[in-house]
């Protein structure tokens, strides 16, 4: 590791962008990688602010976002294009960010690229003296082009992780009236419809058999005649046997007092 | 002139409803439980014998009883005694507390039945927080399905006494159960008939669909293997016999009247003897299929979560220590932790409390049963398969088959007593009678959709029905055999079926089936005195589980209403009918 920090170190100095400052950041990500951060408890930033803290360069740690992704589903291996890639990406994403066009992809450094493909990166500010991006800048300019860079790498929240960049999770696409509603409201609808066509088809059906009963019944009393003298007693009954019609009709004519 | 008994258009109606009425819930999210906490394959055996000792004279006598007396329980039970007019009351007040909490089961069948036309599955994903930094702490400690269904199902409060409002959604999803039910009882025997074709078959085609895709699954050999390796020991512990015979006993449906009511509408010489051999056999067998299929879910589900586990220790070891992505796998992960240990010591041992062990017997050990099995475990087991909506659909429509068939026993066996008493049928015509009746449960049922409900639901399932039909089929067994008589059973028999039953019927009706229910009653009332205080299993959505909580006082009280109502039936028609007697012979020997 310390051969990959040091090969850094000459590069950059080719460049004339070494500072004692980077030269102690990049030391100081040879430090982080010997002492193992536990991840949930603590992040590798805090881990790199004590370290910071002991040697007097507060504060700083903000500047280091880290980066680990998890290749495996993709199909790709990572090698230096990748990197040359991903150095593209988030010079692109400060690009846009702060709408500076000065940021160049040689302002982008990595180290300590793991086999696990983890890694930490830094972004230099070749404008201002060799100072490095404030980490609060990256992780924005980062946090608003994420789709961007995951789908550069065909990679998604989960796969490729920013380790200080908490991903805001996409909310679930809610419908106006709730599915279940709609749903609830049309087997409700065939449910009621079937309750009444029955009760209305039964009250039908009563209503023909007490009709067709009643005539049964008049029926069977009209069969049930009484014979006097040859006579149905029925037709003895009318009143023309005992009120004289042609008197009853004459009360009529005259006034009534 | 009266009017004829309605008739089963046809003995094929008959058998099916009384298969859509056995075959219920139970057979699917209690047989597999049982299987599985008492022996696997060998709970077959015991399971087997008290089907042949108890279940299928029970219920050739029911099936007689209810034929020869062309009555409902409650003048069926009349005419054999007229003393006995208390067992017919008790079984009517069973069934009514059961098709009280029973119809909120088919409530939550269409709640997840309607949520299941959506992509992704609602109980899929844990919903998110409110400033959308991640998921809902209560379904962070939990999982979604569980959280699905205590939460955004049930609203559970964390305490009996918390009673809380009456949820919306539920009520709207009880009123829906009730109108289903109404609609196919509305015009009795005619409705209910036809519905019963349905609600007995479609379960089977959805059985059948599942245990082929159940058995495709990856994991689900895993399950089976589990579940149904015989554990023989098993078969000395005593609660094994006890868990056959009860199973047996209240899977038939036994003593709630319905099958009285059923038999009661067939024809006067429908051989009984030969449907209630096929209804026993076709519960017993479909108990055994419906395990099956659970058990490879189940494989599946544990495969699922044990490879999940492994990955998750996998991501871990290789973020940890920053190795390349391959290098941990499931096969070769115990040598890497151990090589890791040693290489890395320190930063093994702070990493150590995170790494689960990841065990496929512990993930196949949870077992579960009733609601638990249905909405939790089966949903889980849906979100990870494809096209889940399908199959979610097709489980919960199967649900709500099973339950609506049980539903139609247990209103059947409100409503003929009722339709055959001339006091209320002259006045009112059944679809009046049927409506009251579906409308004042819906009513009371409201009960059971409060945030507190599902805890009313467990008392309800746990005690209402358990002991009083012990005690009525008891009463009844011994009336027939002892107070009507054996040897006129057997002529009415004869005159209905046209054989006499043969020893091992009368031998189980007089002595084994008796003695076995006396022997459960005695068991339960024991295991009541000896747990002393009554728990129940209260959620806690601060840690996300199931804490063990006693009942209030008033619960209590409730729970000895409840089994009093019914059991006190008994005694009581007895005396009430002495009393009338005694009274009429007065006022007889006073006139004379």
């Amino acid at each position: 590791m310390l051969s990959s920090a040091s090969q850094m170190h000459r590069m950059l100095s080719k460049y004339g962008l070494v500072s004692k400052q980077l030269w102690e950041i990049m030391h100081l990500c040879h430090i982080t990688k010997c002492v193992k951060a536990q991840r949930m408890g603590q992040s590798r930033i805090s881990i790199l602010e004590q370290l910071l803290a002991e040697i007097g360069m507060i504060p700083i740690a903000e500047n280091h976002p880290q980066m680990m992704n998890n290749l495996l589903s993709t199909q790709y291996a990572w090698d230096a294009n990748e990197e040359y890639l991903f150095k593209a990406m988030v010079a692109f994403a400060m690009r846009r960010y702060s709408s500076k066009s000065t940021t160049q992809i040689s302002n982008v450094l990595l180290c300590n690229v793991t086999d696990r493909v983890s890694f930490w990166f830094v972004v230099t500010d070749s404008s201002k003296n060799v100072t490095t991006v404030p980490g609060s800048e990256v992780e924005a300019a980062i946090r608003m082009n994420r789709n961007r860079i995951n789908n550069a790498f065909l990679l998604s929240d989960k796969t490729l992780q920013f380790l200080k960049i908490t991903s805001t999770l996409s909310p679930p696409v809610e419908p106006s009236t709730p599915v279940w509603l709609i749903v609830f409201g049309v087997v409700l609808c065939l449910i009621v419809a079937g309750i009444v066509f029955l009760i209305i088809s039964g009250i039908r059906k009563h209503k023909k058999k007490n009709k067709e009963s009643t005539e049964r019944e008049n029926l069977e009393e009209k069969v049930e005649v009484t014979l006097e003298n040859g006579i149905p007693c029925e037709a003895l009954d009318i009143k023309a046997g005992h009120v004289n019609g042609v008197f009853a009709a004459d009360d009529e004519r005259f006034t009534s007092l | 002139m009266e009017k004829s008994r309605p008739l089963w258009d046809n003995p094929l109606q008959f058998v099916f409803a009384c298969i859509s009425y056995a075959v219920g819930l139970g057979n699917v999210w209690r047989f597999p439980y049982l299987c599985q906490m008492y022996g696997g394959g060998g709970f077959l055996i015991p399971y087997l014998i008290m089907l042949i000792a108890e279940g299928m004279p029970l219920l050739y006598l029911e099936l007689a009883v209810g034929q020869r007396m062309r009555q409902g329980s409650i003048g069926a039970w009349k005419i054999i005694s007229p003393y006995l007019c208390g067992v017919g009351v008790a079984s009517v007040v069973v069934s009514f507390f059961l098709s009280m909490y029973y119809n909120v089961i088919n409530a939550w069948a269409f709640w997840y039945l309607f949520h299941s036309f959506q992509d992704p599955l609602p109980w899929a994903t844990c919903p998110l927080n409110s400033n959308r930094t991640g998921y809902e702490e209560e379904c962070e400690k939990t999982s979604s399905t569980q959280y699905f269904w205590y939460r955004q199902t049930l609203n559970i409060s964390p305490s009996l006494e918390a009673s809380g409002s009456v949820q919306w959604e539920q009520a709207l999803c009880l009123t829906l159960a009730w109108l289903v039910v109404y609609l196919c009882i509305l015009r009795g025997t005619a409705s209910t008939g036809k519905v019963v074709y349905v609600t007995a078959s479609l379960p089977y085609c959805v059985l059948i669909i599942y245990l082929i895709r159940g058995l495709t699954l990856h994991g689900a050999v895993n399950g089976l293997i589990y579940m149904f390796t015989p554990k023989l020991e098993q078969l000395s512990n005593p609660k094994t016999w006890i868990s056959a015979a009860t199973q047996i006993f209240f899977s038939l449906g036994l003593g709630f009247g319905s099958l009285i009511a059923f038999a009661s509408y067939n024809e006067p010489t429908n051989n009984c003897q030969r449907h209630a051999i096929i209804v026993s056999l076709i519960n017993s067998t479909t108990s055994i299929f419906a395990s099956i299929v659970t058990f490879s879910i189940y494989g599946f589900k544990a495969t699922f979560n044990y490879e999940s586990c492994i990955n998750k220790v996998i991501l871990l070891l290789l973020n940890a220590f920053d190795l390349e992505e391959g290098s941990v796998t499931a096969d070769n992960l115990n040598e890497m932790k151990d090589y890791l240990m040693a290489t890395y010591p320190q930063e093994y041992a702070q990493l150590a409390p995170q790494i689960k062990n990841c065990s496929l017997e512990a993930e196949l050990d949870t077992a579960v049963q009733g609601t638990g099995l249905a909405f939790i475990v089966y949903s889980e087991a849906i979100k990870n398969m494809e096209v889940p909506q399908l199959y979610s659909v097709l489980y919960f429509f199967m649900l709500l088959m099973l339950g609506i068939g049980s539903m139609l026993g247990n209103t059947a066996a409100i409503l003929t007593p009722l339709t055959d008493s001339r006091a209320i049928a002259s006045r009112f015509p059944k679809e009046v009678i049927s409506g009251v009746v579906c409308f004042v449960n819906c009513i009371i049922g409201l009960i059971f959709t409060m945030e507190a409900g599902n805890y009313w639901f467990d008392i309800f399932n746990d005690y209402a029905a358990t002991l009083s039909l012990l005690l009525i089929v008891l009463v009844e067994t011994i009336a027939v055999c002892y107070i009507y008589g054996i040897r006129r059973f057997e002529k009415d028999l004869y005159t209905m079926i046209g054989c006499k039953p043969n020893w091992y019927w009368k031998t189980m009706w007089a002595f084994v089936s008796p003695l076995l229910i006396i022997s459960l009653f005695i068991f339960y009332l024991t295991d009541y005195i000896l747990t002393g205080t009554l728990q129940y299993q209260a959620w806690d959505a601060t840690q996300g589980q199931l804490v063990t909580k006693d009942y209030p006082g008033y619960a209590l009280a409730v729970i000895g209403l409840l089994v009093a109502a019914s059991t006190m039936c008994i005694p009581l028609g007895a005396l009430v009918t002495f009393i009338r007697k005694r009274l009429k012979r007065e006022r007889i020997s006073t006139v004379a």
